[in-house]
């Protein structure tokens, strides 16, 4: 019995909040912790998941499909539970084995199962975030996705072992008949899944030429900046920072919305953040009514002196 | 070339979400079903390339009578013929079974579905089906291009995009901006109610999972209004009292 934790390295080469999340929910499901990544890690960051708790860390064969290789460890060292943290490419790798090794798998986990006769009860979030369920999982072997803030981070300190002992040579997948033809990286920004804080705009800012101030205010607070959807649809801003039911579901500590109505389509994106400041100069917004704090303003006049008494606290 | 759309039927998205019978139940009533938003982009660009390049489209989905109405509506957009498994969906694995079943007893050149369904978000079903049928699965794609039987496509990846180059068979996951949500017209209308709806009787599965109960986010404090001219408040509340920043 152990459980297998992946990790996940961002553009700028450190290991994702994420993926440390997914260390620490691994340390309270079972205290042997394995940890493997599909990307390459340096000695620094391996270290950082022994901080975190992980006892051994797998090494990763370069050009082989990444899920022969969990197949691999997972046999070999008998992991029953597998943690991963909710991404693009955690849920392929994550559907794939939960096939292959007829393991349960369950997604959008919201908080660490707690453990009653020797079954686990999961609270998972569903309806993009609009409900949650409980459900009770008696299948020993199962595949976790979870949330963002999903478990708090805490240090549990381990002298990590590296193990180089994977025996797969050839893989030989069905995917190598995919070709990746180009890659552009979204650079200079913060992941908007990854993000503590998030700075979000609507169709109040009035065009995409007045989101200065919004990538302004952002940078101060280390946000990730957002948008609601009608602002990506008119092209103001780019797909990927479209926040809501058909967007990007996210769950920061703070997220902050300047010119969004809040529709129930795009509450259903933001409503599990911990806390919500909505500024918009219609009193009657419904965002108003799930938001903690709310500014009735001009969002013109509003985030230029937010701006401002922000550079005078932190600049 | 044969298209397969695989479409869920899942509350609109304005829908407000209440649970029955203890907090057991989906409370349905006064409820509008659609077809998974996702799902109708994959189903949008399915049409488009039959117009462009001549395949036929056939749209599947795993539910009970009631789910008919989206598939109709599926067939008024464009598809060619329906098919339902008739089962209510117990979990992603229980779907992913089905459609393979079914794919592997009709064989299709692309399966399109959505990136995953608005009702549990699970976004598994389609790499599921992929590894049950030993054919790649590409997952969020926001372009797809039909070129010689080769398959162009562009998918979102963690902070990125990737353009990529596919062969046939391919399964697909959509989302935005593949194409627009189409609006059947009265001619589709007229013409889906004489196409073909079939129904396929499910295969055994058992769950290792069952839900319990369902709840709601608890209801927020009511919000606490700062003056514009005072935003220090705003500050010190959030550094303070909710401890963010």
């Amino acid at each position: 019995m152990a459980v297998l934790s992946i990790v996940e390295l961002s553009n700028n080469g450190g290991i994702k909040k994420s993926s440390l999340e997914a260390v620490c929910f691994a340390k309270k499901l079972d205290n042997d912790v394995y940890s493997f990544s599909p990307m390459l890690l340096n000695e620094k960051e391996v270290d950082k998941l022994g901080t975190y708790g992980s006892k051994f860390f797998v090494k990763l064969k370069k050009n082989l499909d990444i899920v022969f290789q969990l197949t691999e460890i997972i046999k070999k060292y008998n992991i029953n539970y597998i943690v991963f943290p909710k991404s693009n490419l955690s849920h392929h790798y994550a559907a794939r084995l939960s096939i292959k090794l007829s393991f349960s798998i369950i997604n959008n986990i919201y908080s660490v199962p707690e453990k009653e006769n020797g079954n686990l009860m999961i609270k998972t979030s569903i309806f993009s975030g609009k409900a949650f369920s409980n459900l009770i999982l008696s299948d020993s072997n199962a595949i976790f996705l979870i949330n963002k803030s999903s478990v708090l981070l805490s240090e549990s300190i381990e002298s990590i072992k590296t193990l180089d002992s994977m025996e797969l040579n050839e893989s030989n997948s069905y995917y190598d008949s995919i070709k990746i033809l180009d890659k552009k990286n979204i650079s200079g920004s913060i992941q908007l899944n990854e993000a503590d804080i998030v700075v979000s705009a609507g169709r109040g800012m009035k065009g995409p030429e007045n989101w200065e101030n919004i990538e302004r205010l952002a940078s101060l607070l280390n946000a990730a900046t957002a948008c609601s959807k009608p602002v990506s649809d008119m092209g103001w801003r780019p797909h990927h920072e479209h926040v809501g039911q058909t967007g990007i579901k996210i769950s920061p500590s703070l997220y902050i919305a300047v010119g969004i109505s809040g529709a129930i389509q795009h509450l259903a994106g933001v409503g599990n953040s911990k806390v919500i400041v909505v500024i918009n100069n219609d009193p009657d917004a419904p965002f108003f009514n799930s938001a903690d704090y709310g500014i009735i303003g001009d969002a013109f006049e509003v985030v230029p002196k937010l701006v401002s008494l922000l550079e005078k606290n932190y600049g | 070339m044969k298209i397969l759309v695989c479409i869920s039927y899942v509350p609109d998205t304005t829908s407000k979400i209440s649970f029955k019978e203890n907090n057991t139940r989906f409370n349905s009533e006064g409820v509008q079903y659609i077809i998974g938003p996702y799902d109708d982009y994959a189903l949008a660009r399915a049409v488009e390339i039959k117009e462009k390049i001549g395949s036929t489209v056939s749209v599947l989905n795993v539910g009970k009578a009631e789910t008919e109405v989206v598939l109709r509506k599926a067939l008024a957009i464009g598809a060619d013929d329906a098919y339902r498994i008739n089962e209510d969906p117990i979990d992603s694995k229980h779907v992913a079974f089905q459609i393979s079943n079914f794919i592997k007893s009709n064989s299709f050149d692309l399966i399109m579905m959505g990136k995953e369904s608005i009702d549990y978000n699970g976004g598994l079903v389609h790499h599921m089906v992929g590894e049950n049928l030993k054919i790649p699965c590409i997952n969020p794609v926001m372009k797809l291009d039909i070129v010689n039987n080769s398959v162009q496509l562009t998918r979102e990846v963690d902070e990125g995009v990737e353009e990529l180059e596919a062969k046939l068979p391919l399964i697909v996951g959509c989302q935005e901006p593949i194409a627009e949500w189409k609006i059947p017209n009265m001619r589709g209308i007229m013409s889906a109610r004489s196409k073909p709806l079939n129904i396929i009787e499910p295969i055994q599965y058992n769950s290792e999972f069952k839900y319990l109960d369902f709840s709601l986010p608890p209801k927020k404090e009511s919000v606490k209004i700062i003056d514009k001219d005072n935003l220090e408040d705003l500050i010190n509340h959030l550094k303070n009292d909710s401890k963010v920043i």
